[in-house]
């Protein structure tokens, strides 16, 4: 059962955690609609990423969210998409 | 001129080593016998039989390296992109302002990223393949050394990896000088190993080559009659290549000399009864340098200080030179053996050696007489040095050697 929502705190952290944070790019600033790219994080970045948030909140995010995720804003949405509904069932 | 005419510098020197971070730290620690070998402190080393190591001491990657690296990053290769930053700084270039296609590096390995593998192996077998990281897909591999310093610095030139265990440190500068006579303007060429982990640990001890004396001056002797085996280290050298000329037209700040030849065997089947490709492979470096073996000021030995192969490198030596003909040393012993890292340090003490006009020593070793070699032990030895060979060998039979000079 996923214990929270997932934010954009957790996102920041399971970044720097897993792939590193660039130092041109101020991950603690306004980030939500920046892309992945411009922050330093190529796919590779992304895949552990996923990989990461995954297993803290114990969901399966198919290719597709990750890929199709340009923004953390996006992938917030996509991720909390599968959580909300297992908390309200 | 024809291609294999093409004169090949060194113009730029980046070194990690046990016993000095940068080249001039190393250099100034091996000019004075300063060894880099103690207990292993990255792990307990209590329950192995070989408990020294020549481990590098006060390198942090989160100072040199940005923090997008880390994370992806195995110790070697953290070492490796500094040592390629400091070469690259040495040799005053600045990679990004220079053709992306006309740059290449081409390293050797010998065991790829050990520390980070154990890590991701631990992750799989106790929690599962979720948590095994993304970057475990490269971090480990062989060619992550040059693959890591062709991104960092935008070089898409011919690049590579040579796995030749000690032989391939000579191995890849070899290629790199092909690359270089075939048109590409500058290679990043050497090896930085590292591998002092549990994991890496029982794969060197598999050799059965790794010393079991834990007295720091007494493990790593080789030539002597106490040989038993040798120390592992960590580390290597970077050095940039270019073709002579060419250096000289854009001012570079020093040319350290050049690489003049270049010889490799392979040993015969073990139980064939045929001898050593050893010999076989310095003569030919000196012909390919077109030089004859009163050219030779110094020999960098390949000392693997077990007593059946220092017999080897020792009659090879003295066949083609001539019994206590030629200064012998071997540095290795203040370092131990880096693996592909060994003897592209080996090649930057050469050119450090022909700068300062000195032979750096070998320490702790007493020479048997029954080599035959003019080992230069214990102290420096003053010496006009215009032309050095260094040897290195890997196991399962690798034999090279390189002669470089002086560029006149």
């Amino acid at each position: 059962m996923p214990s929270h929502e997932f934010t954009l705190d957790d996102l920041r952290r399971i970044l720097r955690d897993g792939a590193g944070a660039d130092e041109a790019a101020d991950l603690d600033g306004d980030i939500a609609d920046t892309d992945f790219e411009s922050l330093g994080y190529e796919s590779l970045a992304m895949l552990e990423t996923g990989g990461r948030i995954e297993r803290e909140f114990d969901i399966t995010l198919d290719d597709d969210a990750l890929t199709d995720s340009r923004t953390p804003r996006e992938l917030i949405e996509a991720v909390n998409a599968l959580l909300v509904p297992a908390e309200i069932g | 001129m024809s291609a294999s005419r093409v004169r090949v510098a060194v113009t730029g020197l980046g070194v990690v080593a046990p016993n000095g971070l940068g080249a001039e730290a190393y250099w100034a620690a091996t000019r004075k016998g300063s060894s880099g070998i103690g207990r292993i402190s990255r792990f307990v080393p209590d329950q192995y039989p070989s408990q020294l190591a020549g481990e590098i001491e006060g390198f942090e990657a989160a100072e040199h390296l940005p923090g997008r690296l880390l994370p992806q990053t195995d110790r070697m290769t953290q070492l490796a992109l500094v040592a390629a930053d400091w070469a690259f700084e040495d040799a005053a270039v600045r990679p990004g302002e220079l053709p992306e296609f006309e740059m290449g590096v081409i390293t050797a390995s010998s065991s790829g990223g050990f520390e980070f593998g154990q890590r991701e192996l631990q992750a799989l077998w106790s929690q599962g393949s979720r948590y095994v990281s993304a970057y475990q897909s490269f971090a480990w591999f062989y060619a992550v050394n040059s693959g890591q310093i062709s991104i960092r610095n935008g070089m898409r030139g011919p690049s590579g990896v040579v796995v030749s265990d000690q032989a391939g440190g000579l191995d890849a500068v070899a290629q790199a000088r092909r690359q270089i006579r075939k048109g590409t303007r500058l290679v990043m060429s050497g090896a930085v190993d590292a591998s002092i982990c549990p994991w890496g640990w029982v794969a060197q001890m598999a050799s059965n080559r790794l010393s079991t004396n834990n007295d720091p001056e007494r493990a790593y002797l080789p030539f002597d009659a106490a040989a038993s085996g040798h120390v592992a280290g960590e580390g290597g050298a970077l050095l940039v290549l270019e073709e002579l000329e060419q250096a000289r037209a854009r001012g570079a700040k020093q040319i350290y000399g050049e690489i003049a030849g270049y010889g490799s065997t392979l040993d015969p089947r073990p139980g064939s009864g045929r001898p050593s490709g050893l010999r076989k492979a310095v003569e030919l470096a000196l012909a390919d340098a077109g030089a004859t073996p009163r050219d030779i000021d110094v020999v960098f030995a390949d000392a693997a200080a077990i007593p059946e192969l220092d017999r080897i490198e020792a009659a090879a030596i003295t066949e083609v030179f001539g019994a206590r003909a030629v200064p012998v040393t071997a540095p290795k012993t203040m370092t131990g053996r880096l693996y592909s890292g060994a003897a592209p340090l080996d090649l930057a003490a050469a050119f450090l050696a022909m700068r300062d006009g000195v032979i750096p020593p070998s320490i702790g070793v007493s020479p048997a007489p029954e080599h035959d070699l003019d080992l230069v032990v214990g102290q420096e030895r003053t010496a006009a040095v215009r032309s050095a060979l260094v040897i290195a060998r890997g196991h399962g039979g690798f034999n090279s050697a390189v002669v470089v000079r002086a560029a006149a």
